[in-house]
């Protein structure tokens, strides 16, 4: 009776011995709170987050190889009760979310008759099931069907899989379904990332847009109401949607296909109303903000571009420095944009907005002269940004260039924003056909000038500015004279008194500009006191140059990367006017999130993969025929104006922001044009273009919608 | 010559899974796909070979000479579940690729009843050494291949046309009494 106890105790008691001695002696040195992370995971050592087990997901997530939302089971509890132990902000990090890349349009088509198993890998490997299309979604739902969670259900019109986000946890089950490999998982930082590329489906709104805004998925948004979502969509390309919504020229627009049937879409304007239902709001929509990095960037210059790169660049966790000569921030857009059409107001919510992730703003410190690159890399930053814009107003060196009352654009529109004494003249000539030139136009009339004439060297279908700009600018009493070009500059005692101008005839030439040929004995002197020249902008980067040895081009612009934008300088990169010379706004933006992202990669992986099949030309279009179907609705999203003797003597916006009504209006305009997707030739009338969800947005839920149970 | 047709009988023959029904659990468990079925198998011969090495040496140098035979199980299954505990530790420290490489299959399969079941036999049949490894380490073998091809199959039915009321588990028991009838036709190779 004694040796069986005996036994049994013996036994547990070398065993005891035995792993008590193992347990110390192959002690594994683990981070203790790895343990305590295990803890608070849930232990059901499901693999869902993709790591072995709970232990190893614990481990993962304090060296921080994963976010401490990648537990499947445990959820957003879980995940804050980690966050909050190791010391995160869990509401910045954004869990990844499935969305299909598939954004083909109307799937309704039917190509073949397919009665097999409804399974999409069963059905590419017999016959494509009912579509043939060697990108796209084959519609059966095998992703839904993978789907722990119910986070999937198809779309009955479009046949496509429409991702609830409120229930994806980003477990990855459905992107290890689909055949087609078109799910993936996308976080913010992939968002902020990504550049569009051939590969994908892209309307060709979204490809003419140099900031590659997804506009039919914010189209798609308005017109249900959803403003938010639909500033999201916008801000997560660009985040000075208040300014562009008011000065941008439309590119988009003028690829929208809606042109071959009525009008383009007045996309900008329902851009301009959801920036302005925020602002007029007053409460700031919160973005996420990734877990710091560490890394401290310098931004050189608080213009558009410097400030997207700096949105941009604290959206992906790192420390931000933006350093700019003006007193005030806001580059070119805040000095250079009359009241009339931007104000100071309005764009300094674009400003706040940038400024509120907690980006850190110097005023009144010039490079080259008050800080060199030298000196901020020597003061710790791991990247600098060079957004400078072109500041150097160019300048006609024609006789009498010394003459009192003779101004370069840049010079003349500062005033209206700084201390210096604003420049008044009875009878003001601006030089130019460019938007500069028309603003320096319309504001001398504001400010009492008795006659402005405009006088242009060539023909007028070659003025630069935008159609409306000019247009108005007639309407507001600005002379304009084409095909005459200056001369000398007349003045008494050093004050200018007149200008002399010659008529010119054009002949075309073969290489782009046409060749400018002076009318013998037209010369006429022209009264003025006050010339404004609006002939160019061009950077001064002298300074900058004997500092730290950067490279120019021989357009005196910064010279950089065309992929990456990296200067000469290690860790140094150019973007912006500065680079490409003076550009549009809605460019420059597009330049602050290419450098945000070159920075990015630079600081985090100390080299820049290059971006595969970048989208650079209008890809061809392939579904033009359809649009015969389409019903001409001319649009209505006419901007309110102000009457013409309300505007002069003030500075009071003269475009006014549409009205809700006519942004749900237009936004239902939109075609949601796709590349990828199937002739719809085989469909009947009644099916065309009726799309309920816009496709661009397939990871997007209809909230107002009442989903079917799950 | 007879340790070649030991090795043929506890693989084919007297597969454990199929021909005795041990461990249907990690079976049916762990045979969704061929990935995690490879993980198991090679947790399995690892743990299977070790555990009855240990167990063989408690029964015929403790257990035997003291009469205490009756106790086996409750002796197997103490020594079985300190062994994988150990093992784990070691491994953790020593290999942590391996250690990975198992990750939870280890603590899944220390009470598995094809390992226990293998050690039961051994002790039954009191084989001797050279028998003992060659027998666990070919049953261990039979196991892999059998849960291997298994999981092979059920990949396969995920994609094939199931009536409704037989997807699933009902499809993969029916799937597995197949198996177990074909692996009948070992019978009489060699026993």
């Amino acid at each position: 009776m004694i040796a069986p106890i005996v036994l049994l105790v013996g036994i547990a008691f070398v065993a005891a011995i035995i792993l008590g001695i193992a347990a110390k002696v192959f002690v594994v040195e683990e981070d203790p709170r790895i343990e305590a992370v295990t803890d608070l995971l849930p232990g059901a050592n499901c693999g869902g987050c993709g790591q072995a087990g709970c232990s190893s997901a614990a481990e993962a997530m304090v060296k921080g190889k994963i976010e401490v939302n990648s537990c499947v089971v445990g959820g957003s509890e879980t995940a804050e009760a980690i966050g909050a132990f190791l010391g995160y902000d869990v509401t910045g990090a954004e869990p990844t979310l499935a969305c299909a890349t598939c954004e083909g349009g109307y799937r309704a088509a039917r190509k073949f008759h397919y009665s097999g198993l409804q399974d999409c890998r069963a059905a590419l490997q017999l016959y494509h099931g009912y579509i043939r299309c060697e990108n796209g979604c084959l519609g059966l739902g095998s992703c839904m069907r993978a789907c722990r969670f119910s986070a999937i259900r198809l779309n009955p019109d479009s046949g496509l899989p429409i991702f609830d986000p409120e229930r994806c946890v980003g477990c990855g089950s459905c992107v290890a379904a689909c055949p087609k490999g078109i799910i993936s998982l996308v976080g913010e930082k992939t968002k902020i990332l990504h550049w569009n590329q051939y590969t994908q489906c892209l309307s060709p709104c979204r490809q003419r847009c140099p900031a590659q805004i997804n506009i039919p998925k914010y189209l798609a948004h308005a017109r249900r109401g959803e403003y938010g979502a639909a500033l999201m969509t916008v801000k997560d390309r660009n985040p000075l949607p208040t300014a562009t919504g008011r000065v941008c020229p439309e590119l988009c627009a003028t690829e929208c296909r809606r042109t071959t049937q009525d009008d383009p879409l007045a996309i900008n304007a329902i851009k301009r109303f959801v920036a302005d239902w925020e602002r007029t709001s007053g409460k700031r929509l919160q973005v996420p903000i990734a877990a710091d990095t560490g890394f401290k960037i310098a931004i050189v210059g608080g213009g558009p571009s410097g400030l997207t790169a700096a949105y941009y660049l604290r959206r992906l966790g790192h420390e931000v420095e933006i350093f700019e000569m003006m007193p005030k921030l806001g580059g070119m857009p805040f000095y250079g944009i009359p009241d009339y059409r931007l104000s100071e107001e309005q764009y300094q919510w674009d400003i706040d907005g940038v400024l509120e992730l907690g980006v850190k703003a110097h005023t009144g410190v010039k490079l080259g002269r008050d800080i060199t690159i030298r000196s901020l890399k020597a003061v710790g930053f791991d990247a600098v940004y060079l957004a400078i814009g072109c500041w150097f107003g160019r300048l006609l060196p024609l006789e009498g260039k010394e003459l009192n009352g003779i101004y370069s654009g840049i010079q003349y529109l500062r005033r209206f924003h700084t201390a210096e004494e604003i420049i008044k003249g009875k009878r003001v000539v601006v030089i130019g056909a460019g938007n500069v030139a028309m603003d320096c136009a319309r504001s001398a009339l504001r400010i009492g000038a008795e006659s402005v004439l405009l006088i242009f060297r060539f023909s007028r279908d070659m003025m630069e500015a935008n159609a409306h700009e000019i247009h108005d600018a007639e309407t507001e009493g600005v002379i304009m004279r084409c095909l005459v070009s200056p001369v000398r500059f007349v003045g008494e005692n050093g004050q200018l008194t007149g200008i002399e101008v010659q008529e010119v005839t054009l002949r075309d030439s073969a290489g782009g500009m046409p060749e400018v040929l002076p009318v013998e004995g037209s010369d006429e002197i022209l009264d003025c006191d006050v010339v404004i020249q609006a002939v160019g902008q061009a950077c001064n980067l002298d300074g900058i140059i004997e500092a730290d040895g950067l490279e120019k081009t021989r357009y005196h612009t910064i010279q950089a990367n065309e992929e990456t934008l990296e200067t000469n300088l290690p860790g140094v990169f150019a973007g912006g006017d500065c680079y490409t010379g003076p550009r549009l706004l809605v460019e420059a933006i597009a330049g602050g999130r290419f450098a945000a992202r070159s920075i990015h990669y630079y600081v985090t992986e100390g080299k820049i993969p290059p971006i595969e099949d970048r989208q650079r030309e209008m890809m061809a279009p392939a579904l033009v025929d359809s649009l015969v179907n389409v019903i001409p609705t001319p649009t209505k999203a006419i901007k309110p104006m102000i009457p013409l003797a309300e505007r002069m003597g003030t500075f009071s916006e003269v475009e006014r922001t549409i009205t809700e009504e006519q942004c749900q209006k237009e936004a239902s305009r939109c075609l949601n044009c796709g590349i990828y997707c199937y002739d719809q030739s085989d469909l009947p009338q009644d099916q065309l273009r009726i799309a309920k969800s816009c496709p661009n947005e397939p990871h997007i839920v209809e909230k107002k919608e009442t989903a079917p149970a799950a | 010559m007879d340790l070649f047709f030991l090795a043929i009988s506890a693989t084919f023959v007297n597969n454990i899974l199929l021909a005795q029904y041990l461990g249907n659990c990690p079976f049916l468990g762990v045979s969704k796909k061929l990935e995690t079925a490879i993980g198991m198998a090679a947790a399995i011969l690892f743990v299977t070979s070790l555990a009855s090495l240990f167990t063989w040496s408690v029964f015929t140098f403790v257990l035997k000479p003291y009469g205490l035979q009756f106790l086996q199980t409750l002796t197997f299954i103490l020594i079985i579940a300190s062994l994988v505990q150990l093992v784990e530790i070691i491994l953790k420290k020593k290999s942590r690729t391996l250690y990975n490489a198992l990750g939870v299959y280890l603590p899944l399969i220390t009470t598995n009843c094809a390992v226990m079941g293998v050690a039961l036999l051994i002790a039954k049949k009191e084989l001797p050494f050279s028998e003992m490894m060659v027998f666990s380490s070919f049953s261990a073998i039979g196991y892999g291949l059998a849960l291997i091809l298994f999981a092979g199959i059920r990949e396969r039915l995920l994609i094939s046309a199931v009536p409704k009321s037989m997807q699933g588990t009902s499809i993969a028991l029916v799937t597995a009494g197949i198996m177990a009838l074909a692996f009948m036709g070992f019978k009489g190779m060699a026993s």
